[in-house]
């Protein structure tokens, strides 16, 4: 799963509706694998607007990975460091091994080679 | 005669593909895309082979494995739809999903069931797709009260649009595509409903269909599924076409890399 997707998922226990909590899940006991693919500039700045971008700089430093400015710079088109630096961090860095733990009701999701279990229990949905 | 060629949609690449048609992308975007129900990952294959980048949710621990092993692009998620998904507001330009929906329909006999895990989730994917997007489903209805429990439930979510119909009149290649629209953007087109191919003809034939402009892989693939005089027709083999898709990317590819790192490829149809 890349940071990509862990930017996109929130926790989706019933009750669990604080967006200040449900995310970003906190990552644990993570094992990441590069994997490298083309850059894409239109994707990239589609992206740009979906992303979470505190979050992402929150988590990426929690990873220890570096080179990410505190703002996405104004013009990003023009700053080709920052879009290399962007790509390889949300879709390039997969997370393989580890887990998901939510801040609002504590529910852990796993990861699995690379597949988090979203799945909940009765009590929960 | 060569447009007496019959062209039956019916493997789940071939119907993926006239999903993300129907979902009516932006021309040259490169999108976000879900595949509900992903399964071992064809139909998300061709979402990544027209150049979106996907995230795929399976109930099947094993259907995801073998994508997994087949070393799909987009990001495989364990998940049960019916418990709603997991999503941000508006993150995703769009979703298909192909030969899934009735099984939310069918959770025990009792209305109930099915009409809360339909209702969780049309309420999370309404929530997790960008104003003005789609979500297009190719689905087996059983019944119309099938269909209707499911419109009932997904416009109560919010959601507008109905049902395309592709070959009508044809037994066997009669699709169902439930196209809903989430919403309007702020700027955006008016959201309408496309129509159905093969609607004019008698047999579903090719004759009476328009086929996009720009979309030769249709017209490709009903060219590799016509047999000679009087040979019976060999459905096309999914592995094969998603084989011949790679090739004609990668022809694309090779053709389009001189004129700028990042053309955007066609792929907006025109109803
Ligand atoms: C016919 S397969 C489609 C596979 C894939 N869409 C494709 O075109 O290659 C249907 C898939 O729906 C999945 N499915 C059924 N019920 C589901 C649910 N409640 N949540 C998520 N997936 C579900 C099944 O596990 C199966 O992989
Ligand atoms: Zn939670």
């Amino acid at each position: 799963m890349r940071l990509l997707t862990h930017n996109m998922l929130q926790c989706h226990v019933k009750k669990c509706t604080d967006p200040a909590l449900n995310f970003p899940l906190q990552l644990q006991d993570i094992e990441l694998e590069q994997v490298e693919t083309e850059e894409n500039e239109d994707l990239l700045l589609n992206l740009i607007n979906k992303v979470d971008y505190n979050a992402l700089t929150t988590t990426a430093a929690q990873l220890g990975l570096v080179g990410l400015p505190n703002a996405i710079p104004k013009d990003p088109q023009a700053d080709p460091a920052f879009m290399t630096r962007l790509h390889e961090v949300l879709l390039e860095t997969n997370i393989t091994q580890g887990k998901m733990a939510c801040r609002g009701c504590g529910h852990v999701y796993t990861i699995k080679d690379g597949i988090p279990n979203m799945l909940l229990a009765e009590h929960e949905i | 005669m060569a447009c007496g060629a019959v062209h039956f949609p019916n493997s789940l690449a071939e119907m993926a593909l006239r999903a993300l048609e129907l979902l009516c992308l932006p021309e040259d975007q490169s999108s976000l895309l879900l595949d509900i129900g992903c399964g071992s990952g064809l139909s998300g294959e061709v979402l990544e082979d027209e150049g979106h980048t996907w995230v795929g949710l399976d109930i099947s621990p094993s259907m995801l494995d073998v994508a997994l092993e087949r070393e799909v692009e987009g990001d495989l998620m364990l998940h049960d739809i019916g418990q709603g998904m997991a999503f941000r507001p508006g993150v995703f330009d769009g979703a298909i999903s192909i030969s899934v929906l009735q099984w939310l329909c069918n959770a025990d006999s009792k209305v109930q069931v099915p009409k809360a895990r339909l209702t969780r989730f049309f309420s999370t994917l309404y929530s997790a797709l960008a104003r003005g997007s789609r979500a297009v489903f190719q689905m087996y209805p059983e019944n119309d009260n099938q269909l209707d429990l499911i419109m009932t439930c997904a416009t109560r979510c919010g959601f507008t649009g109905g049902l395309v119909i592709d070959y009508p009149n044809s037994k066997k290649a009669k699709k169902f595509y439930l196209c809903l629209f989430a919403g309007q953007a702020a700027n955006g087109p008016r959201q309408e409903l496309p129509q159905g191919l093969g609607v004019d003809d008698p047999q579903g034939a090719a004759s009476g269909v328009k086929y996009s402009a720009s979309d030769r892989r249709l017209q490709m693939m009903q060219q590799r599924s016509k047999g000679g005089k009087g040979k019976t027709r060999t459905p096309i083999k999914s592995k094969d076409w998603i084989l011949r898709r790679k090739e004609l990317a990668k022809l694309r590819g090779e053709k389009t890399a001189s004129d700028s790192k990042f053309t955007g490829r066609k792929r907006r149809p025109q109803f």
